[in-house]
């Protein structure tokens, strides 16, 4: 879609009124759009306070203690925050949780912080930004696959449940019947952006399984999402 | 609660929240719970799924209230845009929704007597600013934000083309902005403590 289409889209997608293909695209756009990130801003505050315009009555009272209880059982996985120089990762997810909230303030922080960072995840923004670039939907409404010109490729995923503890999703590039190991995430911000260490030949499949412990040099859990280029 | 959250402001809450402070998620939710209850129920129209909505976004809070930056952008904004997008993703998914949306807004105003006082103010403040939309533009809003539906499926069933859809949306949203955007009982100064109580 032309840049000019995906400013356009800023609106809907203030109100989340975009489908998953559009929503995608127009993420993908802002990581590099701060005149669309300024727009969003001020258009995603309007939409909230719709909000505040409907009946609101008291929510069922154990609703709160469910709240509380599933919070405090997640807490172990909580990861301390660093403040200065994040890890890459972090930059990742908050690139894509930004992406993905359309959340105001980023821009000014994450700049920063991105403009300090080198890492796979800025490779990512940086295949799905080039132009060219194709898009492949993966399996099951799950996000997308882009693939550069040159190869370069990464995985811009959504609705996958975070990997469970011990486990890690690992991505595969597959020729030939022959898988190479391209990379593992947790996928614990949605969408996930993954920037996959292995180009992309035409004709390769791309696979994501989840696989015990750190993940290894060949497939053995379950695949749980598959791209053909 | 034991802690005394009142004097913070939501942004404080959140970054609290960041640190895994489990009081802080309470307060949060203190604050939040009931309007993002009620936001959720309208778009979904089941209580059991307006629950799920609000109990994943407010996991998805604390999972993520690291990344949230408070230099430009409103703590309220962010934890209800990810009640909306929670409660649009399940009508999506569930094809629950979709009485007309417009009807339900003219329902009376019941049950203000379990409402709370602030809430009720905001609520009679956004729809009088509502109304002072044209109503195309209105239309537009309520479908898209209370309906969960998407730009294309609006512009097939308005019988508009998507450029009109995108046109009514930016100017309705503009316009709301321009009639809320007065000094906003945002502070704790006034609001009540406890919302959801």
């Amino acid at each position: 879609m032309a840049p000019e289409a995906l400013h356009d889209l800023t609106p809907a997608y203030a109100l989340d009124a975009l489908d998953e293909s559009d929503g995608l695209a127009y993420e993908a756009h802002l990581a590099g759009c701060a005149q669309c990130r300024e727009e969003l801003a001020a258009l995603r505050e309007a939409a909230t306070l719709l909000a505040y315009g409907v009946e609101a009555p008291a929510p069922p009272e154990a609703l709160r203690g469910r709240i509380l209880e599933q919070a405090r059982a997640e807490r172990p996985n909580v990861v301390p925050l660093r403040p200065r120089f994040v890890r890459a990762t972090r930059v990742a997810a908050a690139v894509a949780a930004c992406a993905a909230i359309g959340f105001a303030g980023w821009s000014v922080h994450l700049q920063r912080e991105v403009d300090n960072v080198r890492s796979a995840q800025q490779d990512a923004l940086s295949v799905i930004a080039e132009p060219g670039t194709r898009q492949i939907s993966l399996t099951g409404d799950h996000g997308a696959l882009y693939v550069s010109p040159t190869g370069s490729a990464a995985l811009v995923i959504s609705r996958l449940e975070p990997a469970p503890s011990g486990k890690t999703y690992e991505a595969w590039v597959v020729e030939n019947g022959k898988p190479k190991p391209a990379g593992t995430f947790d996928a614990a911000e949605s969408p996930a952006v993954v920037s996959l260490r292995e180009p992309v030949p035409a004709g390769a499949v791309v696979a994501v399984t989840q696989e015990r412990g750190k993940g290894g040099k060949v497939p053995r859990g379950p695949r749980v999402l598959l791209a053909q280029t | 609660m034991a802690r005394a959250f009142a004097h913070l402001s939501d942004e404080a809450v959140v970054a609290l929240v960041s640190r895994s402070d489990e009081s802080a998620l309470a307060e949060l939710y203190d604050r939040f719970g009931r309007v993002a209850y009620g936001l959720a129920l309208r778009v979904l129209r089941d209580s059991a799924l307006a629950e799920d909505a609000v109990q994943e976004a407010f996991l998805a809070a604390w999972r993520s209230a690291d990344r949230f930056m408070p230099e430009r952008g409103k703590a309220s904004t962010w934890i209800l845009t990810l009640v909306h997008r929670r409660a649009v993703d399940l009508v999506r998914r569930e094809e629950v929704r979709r009485t007309e949306p417009m009807a339900a807004a003219a329902e009376p105003t019941g049950d203000a007597a379990d409402d709370v006082a602030w809430l009720r103010l905001e609520r009679e403040r956004v729809q009088e600013a509502l109304k002072l939309l044209p109503d195309q533009q209105r239309e537009t809003l309520e479908l898209a934000y209370y309906g969960g539906y998407t730009q294309s499926e609006l512009a097939e069933r308005l019988g508009q083309p998507l450029g009109t859809i995108k046109s009514r949306m930016f100017a309705g949203l503009s316009r709301l902005r321009e009639l809320l955007a007065e000094p906003h009982p945002e502070g704790s100064a006034w609001r009540p403590r406890h919302s959801t109580t």
